[in-house]
């Protein structure tokens, strides 16, 4: 039928040119001087430097974000409480609201005049420091575990966990033995875009780190500012590598999720 | 309409659903397609309406070749077993949803579906969705919106399969009477038994794909063409190579030269029936039907000695 | 279970305690901050030309690629539910590809596609169009990914029940399948505009970020930083906060209304 071959092409032509071909191209210009800049764009001190930091932010955000997500989950699906609504309104938030209005809000907080200011007096660094930016990545990345969990444990129900206490298991035993497992598929997609989230991160890092090369810069600044300094070569081979983790991550979540399609 | 089918088959990969199968539907009348689950009794359903195309073979529609129309020119109404009901629609929209897309004048969509809603007994039910009606509302609703379009053929599949066994025996009353008054060439899918012997004037008993025995129920009853047909029809005893239903099973106290020893095992009473079930000397096990009356003449019970002899058997030759 | 519904209490207020040091802290001060010098400083702020220009570009260009995605998303999620072919599998994977990259990554890319060094001939640099383009970029998942799984969940019986009835391709779709989808199409679209609205690191190359012409409100903000003037910055952000605001409730309301016709 000629409609449906006509729909197919559309819909997959207008992919190629927008997703393919771009990320076709970032592996083509890194290497299109060699191999050599590139590697030694990636090896220079600054970049080591900046995928160091990245790893330390996402090695704290992602943890942090799955316990608490996997907990918030439990008391918004399993608990009435009051505030319930608000608390499923400010977990969803992150996902509307501009990087930059997140790190800008963050920068007020601890900067000249900001209420927690009180802070970096007595020698505790909040802004252009990691402690800042590691603040920033998990209020950007705090949503996605909740959300993946929020649903499959609505779906799951209490039976199991209801039959669990009848059989005399104590609530932590519950929770270890009946309820993670359910619930595991849906965490390990939420721990893998919350990873993606939070290496990736670039507007409220920028806006709180102060971007200072080869100490406050992450592997996404670190592309920027080698792109701003005419090292194209840089940029591009930091991205290369970003994007292979991009890669890694959708096939992580495929492998985590594989039901979308028919 | 009468609808005749000449010799389709159709295949879903390696899985044969239907098998030259041939089949002549009357016009006006109710026929029942019976068999097991995965027998082919849907797949040839939906070929008749159109939803699917045979891999081989015609269908027709009194006197015109519909095999390669699609459904929607085909003129059938169908009502499927988990309704099919439009849920965003309300039930007066449902009903009139073939003749909206018909264009018909306002005035006269108004009008039929009037009718239509106090045919199936759900007129004050019109503003209401789907989601807010009982599964047996539901489906009369379903039966509404296909008669609406005066269909030349009406197919039901499995219609009552998703409701509970009270609405089922009502429903299918209701659909005797509901023929009886608007006269269309009807054909249900069933694999109840009971439920096909009850509304259907004519059967036609389907299995692995084929046609088994095309007939009224008494006809299937009383002769079968073979062992599948008189064991799908109704509870049999199988005793070598012949076969005795239940109900013809005499029992007596006294031997008999023909007579078989047997022991009771168990007496169950069904209401106005009682089943025994027996086990002769050599280890055959037999039931037998009878009445109250029969069972208090000789004095039935478990552990009890008696004769038994069939006093009617079939036996098929192949 | 005394202690373990205590146990549960405690792991839930730390886990709000959490919430809020992490999200709702920054945020107050953040609308503190916009107040501090009076509510006519804000309006001034929010009302200066080049802030009005950029806040007028960003709704302009988040409902244009909204929209599009209405169309285009739910075109790919039908194509990727009802229709086969070789390496659908792969191309289901590489929709999520907008929510993997680095939006930086995603907007150098671009520039280097459809900027002045592209291999096309084509360049959009320093124009709407590569604003939209980039935005067209990252909001690509969104739609595609709410209709999917309403889609595959959409009851066959009711299309075929309708062709049974005389309803043809165009008015099956129409009149059946089209309203089931309304509410995910939606809320896809919802999710595509607050993302467009925010967007920053995509964007902040290829468009250049030209006053009144090409720069957007994130761009807006992050150059009010720089000038210090952070109470230009935050005014501008809480009204980009109370538009995210408004977005999630409308979400809210639309996952309500898909529900209401099922049971």
């Amino acid at each position: 039928m000629i409609a449906r071959y006509a729909l197919r092409l559309g819909a997959l032509g207008y992919l190629a040119l927008l997703l393919l071909v771009p990320v076709g191209l970032v592996f083509y210009r890194t290497f299109e001087h060699g191999f050599h800049p590139a590697w030694a764009a990636v090896t220079n001190p600054q970049a080591q430097h900046a995928l160091w930091m990245t790893l330390i932010i996402a090695g704290i955000a992602v943890p942090l974000n799955t316990l608490f997500g996997v907990v918030l989950a439990i008391a918004l699906v399993r608990h009435r409480f009051p505030g319930r609504g608000l608390v499923n309104a400010i977990v969803d938030l992150p996902l509307a609201l501009s990087p930059v209005v997140v790190g800008l809000a963050l920068y007020l907080l601890y900067g000249t005049g900001g209420w927690l200011n009180t802070l970096s007096q007595h020698g505790i660094k909040i802004l252009f420091s990691l402690t800042g930016m590691t603040l920033a990545t998990i209020f950007i990345s705090l949503p996605f575990v909740v959300r993946e969990v929020v649903p499959v444990l609505r779906e799951v129900g209490t039976d199991q966990e209801q039959a669990a206490e009848t059989l005399g298991a104590a609530a932590f035993t519950t929770f270890r033995r009946i309820t993670l497992p359910a619930i595991r598929w849906a965490v390990g997609y939420g721990v893998v875009l919350t990873t993606a989230r939070a290496i990736g991160e670039f507007g409220a890092v920028s806006v709180v780190s102060g971007r200072i090369e080869g100490k406050t810069e992450t592997l996404p600044l670190y592309v920027q500012s080698q792109f701003e300094g005419f090292n194209t070569t840089g940029a591009f081979a930091a991205s290369v590598l970003l994007a292979l983790i991009a890669l890694i991550t959708v096939l992580g979540m495929r492998l985590f999720r594989p039901t979308e399609e028919a | 309409m009468g609808i005749t089918v000449v010799e389709v088959t159709k295949q879903f990969g390696d899985f044969v659903a239907l098998d030259d199968v041939s089949v002549a539907i009357p016009e006006g009348s109710l026929t029942a397609l019976l068999g097991p689950s995965g027998s082919g009794k849907s797949t040839l359903l939906r070929v008749i309406a159109g939803l699917e195309d045979p891999d081989s073979g015609q269908v027709l529609l009194g006197d015109d070749d519909v095999t390669d129309q699609p459904a929607r020119s085909r003129g059938v109404g169908m009502v499927f077993q988990h309704y099919a009901a439009f849920k965003h629609m309300t039930v007066w929209d449902n009903v009139a949803f073939g003749l909206t897309i018909r264009k018909r004048p306002r005035a006269e969509i108004k009008q039929r579906v009037h009718e239509l809603l106090e045919l199936v007994q759900l007129e004050g039910l019109a503003k209401r969705y789907p989601a807010q009606l009982s599964g047996g509302q539901r489906q009369r609703m379903a039966l509404a919106r296909a008669l609406a379009v005066e269909p030349q053929v009406l197919l039901l599949d499995e219609p009552f399969g998703a409701l509970d066994a009270r609405v089922r025996k009502e429903l299918r009353a209701w659909l005797r009477r509901l023929h009886e008054e608007v006269h269309v060439t009807t054909i249900i899918v069933t694999h109840d038994q009971e439920e096909a012997m009850e509304v259907a004037g004519q059967i036609a008993l389907i299995n692995q794909g084929r046609v088994e025995q095309v007939g009224t129920p008494r006809e299937l009853y009383e002769s079968p063409a073979n062992e599948f047909v008189m064991s799908f029809v109704g509870p049999v005893n199988r005793i070598g190579e012949t076969f005795v239903r239940p109900r013809d099973i005499d029992l007596s106290l006294e031997p008999d030269s023909d007579a078989e020893e047997a022991m009771v095992e168990r007496v169950v009473h069904l209401g106005f029936e009682v089943r025994a079930e027996l086990v002769r000397h050599d280890g055959q096990h037999l039931l037998a039907q009878l009445t109250q009356e029969e069972v208090e003449a000789l004095e039935l019970e478990r552990g009890l000695i008696v004769y038994v002899k069939p006093s009617r058997q079939t036996v098929f030759t192949p | 279970m005394v202690s373990g519904r205590a146990g549960g209490a405690l792991a839930r207020g730390i886990a709000v305690c959490y919430l809020s040091l992490i999200v709702l802290v920054p945020l107050a001060a953040l609308i503190w901050s916009s107040r501090a010098n009076g509510m006519h400083t804000f309006w001034a702020e929010v009302t200066k030309p080049e802030a009005s220009a950029a806040l007028k570009l960003t709704l302009g260009a988040a409902l244009l690629v909204a929209t599009f995605n209405a169309i285009t998303g739910t075109a790919i999620a039908w194509v990727l539910v009802r229709d086969s072919f070789p390496g659908k599998a792969a191309v289901n994977a590489v929709i999520d590809l907008p929510f993997a990259l680095p939006t930086i990554v995603a907007g150098l890319v671009l520039l280097e596609l459809y900027g002045p060094n592209g291999p096309f001939g084509v360049n959009v640099a320093f124009q709407r169009t590569g604003l939209v383009l980039a935005l067209l970029f990252v909001t690509l998942p969104f739609v595609v990914r709410a209709v999917q799984p309403v889609l595959l969940e959409l009851d066959r019986d009711m299309e075929e029940a309708a062709e049974s009835l005389g309803a043809g391709r165009m008015a099956t779709f129409r009149r059946i399948v089209f309203p089931n989808l309304l509410p995910a199409i939606l809320s896809g679209v919802a999710l595509a505009f607050a993302r467009a609205v925010g967007e920053f690191g995509a964007v902040v190359l290829i468009s250049g970020n030209v006053p009144f012409k090409t720069e957007v409100s994130s761009v807006y903000i992050a150059g009010q930083i720089e000038s210090d003037n952070p109470a230009g910055a935050a005014a501008v952000s809480v009204v980009l906060l109370l538009i995210s605001l408004g977005v999630l409730l409308l979400i809210g309301a639309f996952r309500h209304w898909r529900t209401r016709h099922d049971r």
